[in-house]
């Protein structure tokens, strides 16, 4: 018998989470987007998603390099951050765009702080965002259609007016050019109203183009991702299918999703609806399978490093996030607001968790 | 049953499954025992033999040198040959009595006391005393000092502690199975000296035979009832098991009695009522000695001070390579650096770790994640408190609640970052008491 034991502190035992396998989970339940957005645009979505991947990963690498410190690329979180990025740019993108977003995410977004678990904000949102602010064109136009349906998901342009090309090219512009998002701001734009056509008819056409759209049909489509957007963001269905599973394997937990979620819902239900639109119960829907809430509430918003530490917190982050996302939907200037809002709500973080610190267990309250 | 629990806690493999069939068994004579002075929480004991003096076992080879400290006994016959430092359970070396056994087992006159149901309590607390009985869950705090409150905290409650929520550890489990009825004869002497209406012998779900036994052997008494707890750690902590059996929370800083409650582990019971009726002093106890690398794990009757290596050796020595040796249970044990170490009082068990489960993985940045504070039963920020340690803020620290932590081990249990938050906040907690002493 060996006598020189290994003597370390307690506790002796550990259970299988490591940081490699958190990573790499997120990375598993990232791809049934992945498979979805092939089958709509080809290899170019997840050539791009790789370029993003890969540059991030070698970003990692040369900056731990540098900074004399272990290159720790292997637990792959570096790999998830570019993966995000890609997934947040249009699939018609140049081949180029992933790569400066995960360059800039990784190296201004992750490595300058100290890297993983350091950095304030999600270094994939921050990406996007310079993307955005640098190549604004490139980001929100020139969408690619996806190969079995239309950019905004209205199947059946009939059902809006029977020659809606002549009636109205603006319209018809709108309706065939542009994301659901993009449509619904659009139509909350009065001056755009009014320009629809010289009949009068504006109000009206809007408030069709405002029902069709919100409506059972193009819900569908919007539940499958047969929409125009971002390589990893039209599929509710994908995201969903990869959220029970991080959820089921206990990675992230039920609170930011539910109350990020819940609060869009309560809240478009509430202020949706257009001037003279009504109320469609199926309104909240749209809002909470459009764009990029459901990757953005899932696995952006339940990034660790970013967000609070108490349940509490979580709980007023996430509300925070819903409440941001539908003021720049419904008031702001962007189609969009996930990534502004959970950007955001990243930098109240530290006020948060000042503000929920827990109290002992059976310390009395002073 | 309604089983009940407190918030926040793991849930480890129990890996029981070792030594839960293995009933108990006495464990050889050993040739030599190191008694040690420091057993328990407060002073060491002072040696009252000198080298060369024959023993009984059972003699009383130590006194107590206050009131919180302990009595220690020879737990063999022989000679007292060195009064020195040795290895103590927990891997340190401290000051002991070793005494070389004559193979006799000459023991001193017990008594058999028929109704010592009815002593008066202060006879019954002596006797506690004399026996030099602790808490036998690991901590040691000595018995007599825990079922002496002072007058203005009455107590209404004692629980006994039979969650054995530690990973491996069967010994109290064991106990309870063999030695039910005098495990409820020491509840009942246990709440007669402190004045207690009600009785509560709090199970783990993951012992059924065990709640199932205690429920009939409580049947017919109205005032001790059997609660199942479910199965998390660390439900035997006594501010977690005071809360999930009678909803009262300890306040912080403060002990059990502040809640009318005295909680005793079921080992420990079992030597109050030895102590009582016999007059026995303790100098034996159960200890598990278990984990994949021991050939026929088992639930040994061993006298205190005997060597470990002579306890793995009648369980039939090792079939691979040992990676680490702990002394206590896998959560809150004690890594030893060899098997020289000899068992103490507290000793509930031994669990050897091959190699692979040995394996100490690599710390890294801590991600945020906040499994440890889902986790933290005393509802604290581990990370944070680790990270105040780390950069030698010691006020952050105690604000954090440095102090609070009881170091169960949960939230280093559960970082996917291996993250030593336990080693951290001891760390933290030596330097604070550094600290202190350096202020008076």
């Amino acid at each position: 018998m060996k006598d020189k034991y290994i003597v370390s502190s307690a506790p002796h035992f550990h259970d299988k989470t490591t940081v490699k396998n958190v990573m790499w989970n997120v990375v598993i339940a990232l791809s049934p987007a992945l498979v979805f957005a092939v089958y709509y645009w080809g290899f170019r979505s997840l050539l791009l998603t790789l370029l993003g991947a890969v540059s991030a990963v070698v970003t990692e690498a040369a900056i731990q390099k540098m900074r004399k410190v272990p290159i720790s690329v292997a637990d792959g979180s570096a790999f998830l951050t570019g993966m995000l990025l890609s997934y947040n740019i249009n699939p018609g993108a140049p081949w180029w765009m992933p790569i400066m977003g995960s360059v800039f995410a990784i190296a201004v977004g992750k490595q300058v702080f100290g890297g993983l678990g350091n950095n304030p904000v999600n270094p994939a949102l921050l990406g996007r965002a310079f993307l955005l602010a640098s190549w604004p064109s490139l980001m929100t136009s020139g969408w690619l259609k996806p190969k079995t349906g239309s950019l905004s998901g209205l199947n059946d342009l009939d059902a809006i007016a029977i020659n809606l090309q002549s009636l109205s090219p603006k319209a018809y512009d709108l309706v065939t050019g542009a994301t659901p998002l993009k449509v619904v701001q659009t139509l909350r734009d009065s001056s755009f109203v009014a320009s629809i056509n010289g009949n009068g008819e504006g109000i009206n056409l809007a408030n069709r183009i405002f029902t069709n759209i919100t409506e059972m049909a193009a819900l569908k489509n919007l539940f499958w991702g047969n929409i125009g957007g971002c390589i990893g963001e039209v599929s509710a269905f994908a995201l969903l299918l990869g959220a029970a599973y991080l959820l089921y394997k206990n990675i992230i937990e039920w609170r930011i999703p539910l109350f990020y979620l819940g609060t869009v819902f309560v809240l478009t239900a509430v202020f949706g609806p257009i001037k003279g639109s009504g109320y469609s119960p199926m309104l909240p829907f749209f809002h909470i399978f459009s764009g990029g809430l459901m990757l953005g509430a899932f696995f952006m918003a339940t990034d660790y490093t970013t967000t609070p530490l108490t349940k509490n917190g979580r709980i007023i982050f996430a509300i925070g996030c819903g409440l941001l996302t539908v003021v720049i939907r419904l008031v702001g200037g962007y189609p969009e607001g996930v990534s502004y809002s959970i950007l955001f709500m990243n930098v109240m973080t530290p006020l948060i968790d000042k503000l929920t610190m827990p109290k002992p267990f059976g310390r009395i309250k002073k | 049953m309604q089983l009940r629990t407190f918030p926040g806690g793991v849930h480890p493999h129990d890996e029981k499954h070792f030594s839960a069939s293995a009933q108990i068994t006495e464990a050889p004579l050993p040739q030599k025992v190191i008694i040690h002075l420091s057993q328990h929480i407060g002073s060491p004991s002072t040696p009252v033999v000198a080298v060369g003096e024959e023993v009984l076992a059972g003699q009383l080879i130590a006194e107590a040198s206050g009131f919180v400290s302990l009595n220690q006994h020879a737990s063999i016959s022989g000679k007292v040959t060195a009064v020195d430092r040795f290895m103590h359970p927990t891997g340190t070396s401290s000051l002991a009595i070793q005494i070389t056994g004559d193979g006799l087992d000459k023991w001193v006159e017990l008594v058999d006391e028929q109704d010592f149901i009815n002593l008066p309590p202060a006879e019954m607390k002596a006797r506690i005393s004399a026996a030099g009985i602790c808490g036998m869950g690991g901590a040691g705090f000595p018995t007599h000092v825990k079922l002496s409150p002072p007058e203005d905290k009455p107590i209404d409650t004692v629980i006994l502690n039979g969650v054995e929520c530690e990973p491996y550890l069967t010994s109290d489990y064991r106990l309870m199975l063999e030695k039910g009825a005098d495990i409820v004869t020491g509840l009942k002497l246990i709440m007669k000296i402190v004045g207690a209406k009600k009785g509560i012998i709090g199970i783990e779900a993951n012992k059924p035979d065990a709640i199932k036994l205690m429920e009939k052997l409580l049947a017919d008494e109205p005032y001790l009832e059997v609660v199942g707890l479910k199965l998390r750690y660390p439900q035997g902590a006594e501010k977690q098991l005071i809360y999930a059996a009678t909803k009262r929370k300890v306040p912080a800083g403060g002990l059990p009695m502040a809640v009318g409650v005295v909680v005793q582990n079921v080992g420990t019971a079992f030597a109050v009522y030895e102590a009582i009726r016999y007059r026995k002093p303790l100098v034996q106890r159960v200890i598990s000695i278990t984990g994949s690398p021991v050939n026929k794990p088992g639930n040994l009757l061993a006298r205190i001070g005997t060597p470990f290596s002579e306890l793995v050796e009648f369980c039939g020595g090792t079939k691979e390579t040992v990676g680490k040796v702990i002394s206590g249970g896998p959560m809150m044990g004690f890594a030893l650096p060899s098997l020289e170490a000899t068992m103490g009082k507290g000793s509930s068990g031994l669990v050897l770790m091959n190699e692979k489960d040995a394996r100490m993985m690599e710390e890294h940045n801590c991600l945020r994640c906040a499994r440890c504070v889902d986790v933290c039963p005393m509802n604290l920020i581990p990370s944070l408190i680790a990270a105040a340690v780390k950069n030698k803020n010691l006020d952050m620290a105690v604000s954090a609640g440095l102090n609070d932590c009881m170091k169960c081990g949960s939230c280093a249990y559960v970082c996917p970052a291996q993250i030593r938050l336990v080693q951290w906040i001891d760390t933290g907690k030596i330097r604070y008491a550094e600290a202190q002493r350096a202020k008076k």
